[in-house]
Formats: structure tokens, sequence, C-alpha cells
């Protein structure tokens, strides 16, 4: 009796404990990609920054990609312990909501993106045109548009849609720019892509070890090369088609049990504080009107931007991966 | 009695240690199958499937076909550098895939050296991607794989049958069919599933190099079903059928096999006879392409990595120690775990026991993570049993590799000693330190290498269950790739690289002492 007595005083004692040290400082978790997390990514900052004044404990967990974020909260459920997803695209949304997991953010804040744009369970946090990327001195006549660059014999490298959301992006972008014409246009461009890859980064890889004259990447880009490495040889090619939209969002997942805590959150992505980490760490647009570092001004600025919404994306998106498979399985 | 005593024993082990990979495997996918979704395999699923085989079939053949001449040559020939060079020529094998794809199309890749040369005498440049620039990366892959398992084969043929077959004057043409011959049939079959099993899982390789959607593999339909379209029953039905393929290769494997039967030798270490002539300059041909084919693309991921040395994160120190420790760690686990199977398998010939053994080669570490971690979330968190699960993933992972390498000696073991040793009623530790240590230190030490490396380079599990901070050395090289910093990325993977064959050289250095 005694020992049973001494263990129940001792577990309440430790709970009693966890408990005042939950209460002094509560935890927030957001859910994110990998590369968002990383010492060189946004993560630092934006901790270090949000816990100035929020008396809390800002907590990254990762998963992989963008995709992988919305099947974690798949696998989860409503037990996830996340508070917050951030991280998802406009690719993703539709199949998101539809989750039923995510909660209205009700932010405010008015964001500066290229396109209208709302959402009510999601904020954007960043964004960015798909753009092909080539190096100044290798390629001299650079397509000005999807019917250009299948005329010619211009070797590109892209991703696959199946497993990345850039390729995604890209299949989004022929569907949004050429609705019906769009599997026409694939099959120009056949024998253009040297290959496909499973992710952005082996693409990227592919393209710097010059297997490929372009790459499908953003805009943004070259920004990196002139900011981080001085190298100005890179740029993007503008297409008269217009560019699509990749905008990285966030939300809040309705079983949080850090409510006030997720919207504050949600709030202080609208703040500076947050969108002046984004250019030189995500190397992509914010989603304000915050300030852009110097080299960005030298980045292409297309006229007319493309983005297909939610609902329309994930409507459109079977019917285009077959129409990509179809043209591209030679 | 005390023999059959000191038979259970092994045997009740290898039952368990079977039990726990079909529960590792089988297991998960059931986990995942568990999750809602539709089992209906579409017309592209099919055709990922003819693709499959068809690529796993021709990887196989040709890496089998190349080894054969590699291994005898090695086998034969005595030269400096020589065990210098059967080393090396490991380390394909072990490079993470991405870099190994990197590697290959700087030798043959659009503005490869390969294609530089040909440009050089007037001849067109050859492109890469198709169904041939995935064979040509498989057999990069797994021409060492192959080769090692061959030249081990060779090994392991009594020196008192070739010295026996010089006495009686035979050529090489009667040294080819009664004592080659035999050996291969019971190597290659092996050999020939390992390789093929380890293609069907193919992804990046695949369609990095396959050139367009028509290289799709069913590894990416899982990776699809699990990541884009959330149909765990779809990847967990995939997986089944992969499944399937690995048991029906591994069938076929057996009906091919047939025991050497060379019985006991002295274990005499002498050099098998080298004919002279022609085949001594062939053999020299064939020693150096094979080096060249497998070492240029090497040295071209070891000199892209300098360049990015002086420019290292330095969170790469933390995520090194993850990894060797992560690769310690699994190789403790499999070795131990391969060699009681193998020991079994050998005493008994279990085929339950066998087909377990080789089930983790046909496992889709995807589906693998997701089932252990819809297994695992209801009772801990992800972030705080991310090596741990790792460590378990790469142990099952790596098994089948040192268990086909130990089995082939350990049956020899158990035929030409096995009743000697029962009837001097050697069991236990005794019989492990008398008998089974000494014959088998040389597979052993080997497969503990591949194991080590295998596990210094696996990424399929740990970005399930990484959190923030858990990164090891593969994971951050991948990171580092998305972020841009090509130059880092490059440097970390030549870290990794030096690392995992370091691993893997002191662990097969320390079987080739201890069996000489």
């Amino acid at each position: 009796m005694k020992i049973a007595f001494l263990g129940a005083g001792l577990a309440a004692g430790v709970t009693a404990l966890a408990t005042m040290a939950a209460a002094e400082t509560p935890v927030l978790k957001v859910l994110t990609y990998d590369s968002f997390a990383t010492e060189w990514g946004p993560g630092p900052a934006v901790e270090k920054a949000f816990e100035a004044d929020c008396d809390c404990d800002l907590q990254f967990v990762t998963a992989g990609d963008g995709a992988a974020l919305l099947s974690r909260i798949q696998m989860e459920g409503a037990t996830s312990e996340a508070d917050v997803v951030l991280g998802l695209d406009t690719n993703l949304t539709a199949a998101a909501s539809a989750t039923g997991l995510f909660a209205p953010h009700g932010q405010t804040w008015a964001n500066s993106l290229p396109v209208a744009f709302a959402d009510p369970n999601f904020v954007p946090f960043d964004w960015g045109w798909f753009a092909f990327v080539y190096d100044k001195t290798k390629l001299t006549t650079v397509p000005a548009s999807f019917e250009e660059l299948a005329a010619s014999d211009v070797k590109i490298v892209i991703q696959d849609p199946r497993s990345s959301t850039p390729g995604l992006g890209l299949l989004m972008w022929v569907k949004a720019a050429y609705g019906d014409k769009a599997a026409e246009i694939w099959k120009g461009l056949a024998d253009n892509i040297v290959t496909v890859t499973p992710g952005w980064s082996e693409a990227y890889g592919l393209f710097l070890e010059g297997e490929a004259d372009m790459v499908l990447s953003y805009t943004t880009s070259p920004a990196y090369h002139l900011i981080a490495e001085s190298d100005d040889t890179k740029a993007a090619a503008a297409f008269t088609e217009g560019h699509y939209l990749q905008v990285e969002v966030a939300g809040k997942l309705a079983a949080t049990d850090q409510p006030e805590l997720a919207d504050k959150f949600l709030a202080f992505i609208g703040s500076d504080a947050f969108q002046s980490v984004i250019p030189t760490t995500n190397w992509m647009y914010p989603a304000t009107a915050a300030a852009v570092p110097d080299g960005f001004s030298t980045l292409i600025k297309p006229e007319k931007s493309l983005l297909l919404s939610a609902a329309d994306a994930a409507a459109a998106r079977d019917a285009a991966l077959a129409e990509w498979q179809a043209a591209l399985a030679k | 009695m005390a023999s059959r005593a000191g038979q259970v024993r092994p045997a009740l082990g290898a039952v368990a240690i079977a039990a726990a990979l079909g529960g590792v495997t089988l297991g998960t996918a059931f986990a995942v199958a568990l999750q809602a979704g539709s089992f209906a395999l579409s017309p592209a699923d099919w055709a990922a499937l003819r693709f499959t085989i068809l690529q796993a079939a021709l990887s196989s053949a040709l890496s089998c076909a190349l080894a054969v001449p590699v291994a005898r040559a090695l086998a034969r020939r005595r030269f400096v550098g020589r065990g210098l060079l059967v080393t090396l020529m490991g380390a394909p094998f072990l490079l993470p895939v991405i870099v190994a794809v990197l590697g290959v199309l700087a030798v043959f890749g659009r503005s490869g050296l390969f294609n530089d040369l040909l440009a050089l005498l007037g001849l067109p440049r050859l492109s890469i991607y198709g169904l041939h620039g995935v064979v040509l990366a498989h057999v990069f892959l797994n021409l060492p794989l192959a080769t090692r398992m061959i030249l081990q084969g060779w090994q392991a043929i009594p020196a008192e049958r070739f010295r026996l077959a010089q006495s009686l004057s035979m050529g090489p043409g009667a040294v080819l069919r009664h004592l080659e011959l035999p050996m291969l049939r019971a190597t290659l079959p092996g050999a020939a599933v390992a390789v093929f099993v380890i293609c069907l899982t193919s992804f990046a390789v695949a369609l990095t190099l396959g050139g367009g959607p028509g290289a799709t593999t069913v590894e990416l339909a899982i990776y699809q079903a699990l990541r884009f379209d959330f149909d765990p029953a779809r990847a967990a039905a995939l997986s089944a059928l992969q499944f399937g393929l690995c048991a029906g290769a591994v069938a076929l494997g057996w009906r091919a096999l047939q025991a050497p039967g060379f019985g006991a030798g002295l274990g005499r270490r002498l050099a098998i006879p080298a004919p002279g002539g022609w085949r001594r300059a062939a053999d020299a041909l064939v020693i150096v392409l094979a080096a060249g084919f497998l070492l240029v693309p090497l040295g071209a991921v070891l000199w892209r990595g300098l360049w990015g040395l002086s420019d290292l994160p330095p969170g790469l120190g933390a995520a090194l120690a993850r990894s060797v420790s992560v690769a310690l760690a699994s190789t403790l686990l499999t070795t131990s775990a391969a060699l009681v199977l193998a020991l079994a398998v050998a005493a008994r010939g279990s085929r339950l026991i066998e087909v377990a053994a080789m089930l983790p080669l046909a496992a889709s570490a995807l589906v693998l993570g997701t089932g252990l971690f819809l297994i695992l979330r209801p009772w801990v968190r992800a972030e705080d049993v991310a090596l741990p699960v790792t460590i378990l993933v790469n142990a099952t992972l790596s098994l089948p590799f040192v268990y086909r390498l130990i089995l082939p000696q350990a049956q020899a073991m158990q035929a030409d000693f096995g009743r000697l040793a029962d009837s001097l009623s050697l069991t236990g530790t005794a019989r492990l330190r008398w008998l089974v240590l000494p014959r088998l230190s040389r597979p052993l030490g080997f497969g503990a290498g591949i194991a080590a490396a295998l596990s210094m380079g696996d990424l399929g599990v740990i970005t399930l269950f990484a959190g923030e901070s858990g990164a090891t050395l593969p994971l951050y090289v991948h990171r580092l790739m998305g972020a841009y910093r090509m130059d880092a990325a490059a440097a970390a993977a030549l870290i990794l690289v030096a690392v995992s064959f370091a691993l893997f050289a002191l662990f097969d250095l320390w079987g080739r002492r201890a069996a000489s």
C-alpha cells in the first residue's frame, strides 16, 4: 500500500511539474517541409523572431516536401500534435481542405501576390513564378514561349509531376496557358526533354552539370547565384504566355490545442519580421510588400501571371497527368 | 544428444529472426493496406510492372555476365595493388543513388568525358537517356556486388582441387568444365537474383536516366500513391506485387541452384593456377576495363566534391556522427542475424527461412517507413524514435546481402565439417570460435562492410521520422541539394562516400586478415 501510495504521489508530482513547465512556456508545433527548417533555411530566423514576443517555444516538425506534408497530416488525422502546417502549395490546398482537418484562418492582413488570392483556410507565406532557367554564356538564342521552345532544339530537364511539386506546377502552367491544346504542346516538347527527374534538386543538379540547356525552376533562381555566389551567368527565360505561380501557404489545424498561438503565428507570417527572411533563405518572393534585396531587381518580371484556383487545379490534375504521360511515353 | 542441442538453439533463434523479418516487411505493408483507399491497379501500373521487370532482368543479366570474366581474372592473377583494387571496386555499390547518377553522367552524360572523347574522334555524341542508360547505371552500381559474390565462389574452391587438376594435366578448358562451371552453377543464381531484386525497387536511377514517364517503375507508382494521391491501399497492393516478384525470382534461383560438391579442403591458401599466353593479356584487359568503368565515375564524384570542402555548413559534423552510430548499430544487428539464419539454413535447409531472409530486398523503403510510422505513432513521437527506427530498417534492408554472402560458405562448411564437428560435440561458443568464425570470417567481414556502407548511404526512411535536427548525412546532402548548394552537397557527399568506404574497407580487411 505504502509503495502504491508513494508511486501515485510521485506520478502526481511529476504531472504537476510537467503541467507547470507547460504553463510557463506553451509550445507551438509547426509542421513544415525539410528545407524550411534547415540551418540555412528560413526556420532559425523565423523561430527567433517569433519567440521574441510570443512567450512560447516554437518547434518545427519536418516531413520531406510539400506533398509529404499533406500525406503526413492525412495519416495523423485529428490526432496530429502539429498546430500549424506551413509549406503546402495551391495544387495541394483543395485536397488539404477536403480532409476537414483545417480551420479558417481569420487573418485580415493583405497579401501582395500578382494575382488576387484568398482562401478561407490558408494564408500565403511566399510565392514565385515558375520559369526555365539557363546559362547566359552557353545559350544564346533563348526561346520566348512554349511554342518556340518546342520548335527549337534547346534541351530541357523537367521534374515528374507525379513526385514533385514543381513538376506538377509545369503541368498546370501548360494547362492554364493552352487548355485543350496542352497535349499538342507536350508532344512538341517531347524531343526537347532530356529527362524527367523525381525532384527539383536532381533536375537542377543535372542542369548545373551541363546535361541540359534549361531547367524548370523559378524566376528567382538566378538571384541565388547572384547573391550567394556572385555569379551573374544564370537567367530565367520570359515566356509570352505568362508564367504560372507557385503560392506556398500555411494553415491552422482544427484540432490544435494552441488556437491563440496558432492565430498569432498566422498573423506573424504577414509581418515584416517573417517576410524579410524569405527572399534570401527560401529564394522566393515575400507574400507582402516587404522589401526585397538588391539582387532581385535584376530578375525578369513576367507581365502576365497564371494561376488555376485550388478547385480548378484539383479538377484538372488527373486528365492533365494522363495527357502528359501519353505525350511523353515513347 | 549434445549435437542435437547444438542444432536446436540456432534454429529457434533463426525462426524468431525470420518471424521478425516477416513482421517488419509484410506487417508494415499490411498496416498501410488497412488505411482507406482503392485496390484497383491501373493500366499505367501494369506498364510500370513490365518496365520494372525488363530493366531489372537486363541489368541483372548484364551485371552477372560481365562479372564472371572480371571475377575470374581477379581470382587467378596476382599483381601489386590487387587487394586495394578489389576493395575499391566495391565502392560504386555504396554510393548514394543520386551521387552515383551524377558520377555516371560525368562520364557518359551529354557533356561527359566519354562523349567529349567521341566528339574529339569526330563521332556523334551518344545520349545516355533511355533504357540503355538505366541498365548502364544499374550495371555500374551492381557489377561490384556480382563480381565479389562470384569471386568468393572462386576462392571457395579448395586449392587442392586445382592442384589435382594440375597434376592430371588438365587444360584451361577442362578446369572450366570440372571446377569452374560447377562453382558458377552454385554462385551465379544467387548473384543474379540479388541484382535482379535490387533493381526491382529502383526509383531515382530509373526515372532520372530513363528519360521520361515511359521509364516508370513500380516503386515510383508506390511513391505517387503514398505521397500525391494518398491512396495507401493502392500502395500496399503495388507493394504486394513487388513482394510477389521477389518471391518468384528467389524461387527461380532455387531451381537453378546446384551444390558444387567439391568436398573439404585443408583450407590452405594456395594461388589458383593462372594460364599464360593470350589468356594473360585477356585477363589484364578485363581488369583494366572493369577498373576504368567503375573507378572513373567514382573519380569524377571525388573531384567534384573537393571544391566545396572549404564551405561546409556547421551542422554536418552532427549528421555524420548520427550516420556512423546508426551504421555501426545496424551492422552489428544485421550481421549477427544473417549469421544465425545462414547457419540454420545450412544445417536444415528451411525454405521458409530463406524466403524471409530475401523478403527485405523486395520491400519498398517507403512502404516500410510509412507502415512503421502508422504502427508506432499512437505510442511515440516520430522524432523520438527516428534513430532506432532507422537502425532497424537499415538492418532489415541490408540483411539479405549479408545473408547471401555468408550462405554458400556456411553450406560448404556444414557439408565439409558439420559431421566432424558434431561427432566432436563441438557446440555453442566453442563451435563458433573454432569452426564458424575461422571458416566464415571472409564473407562475414565483407558482409559487415556492405551492411555498414549501405546503412550510411540509406535515405529511404529517415525522411519520415527525422525532426528539425535529426538528419543523417544522406538526408543532409539531400537538403543541401534542395537549397541550391550543389557544391556543399557534392563535398558532403564526398565525405559520406569516404566514411562509408572507410567503414566498408575496415570490416572487409578484418575479414580477409582473419581468413588468411
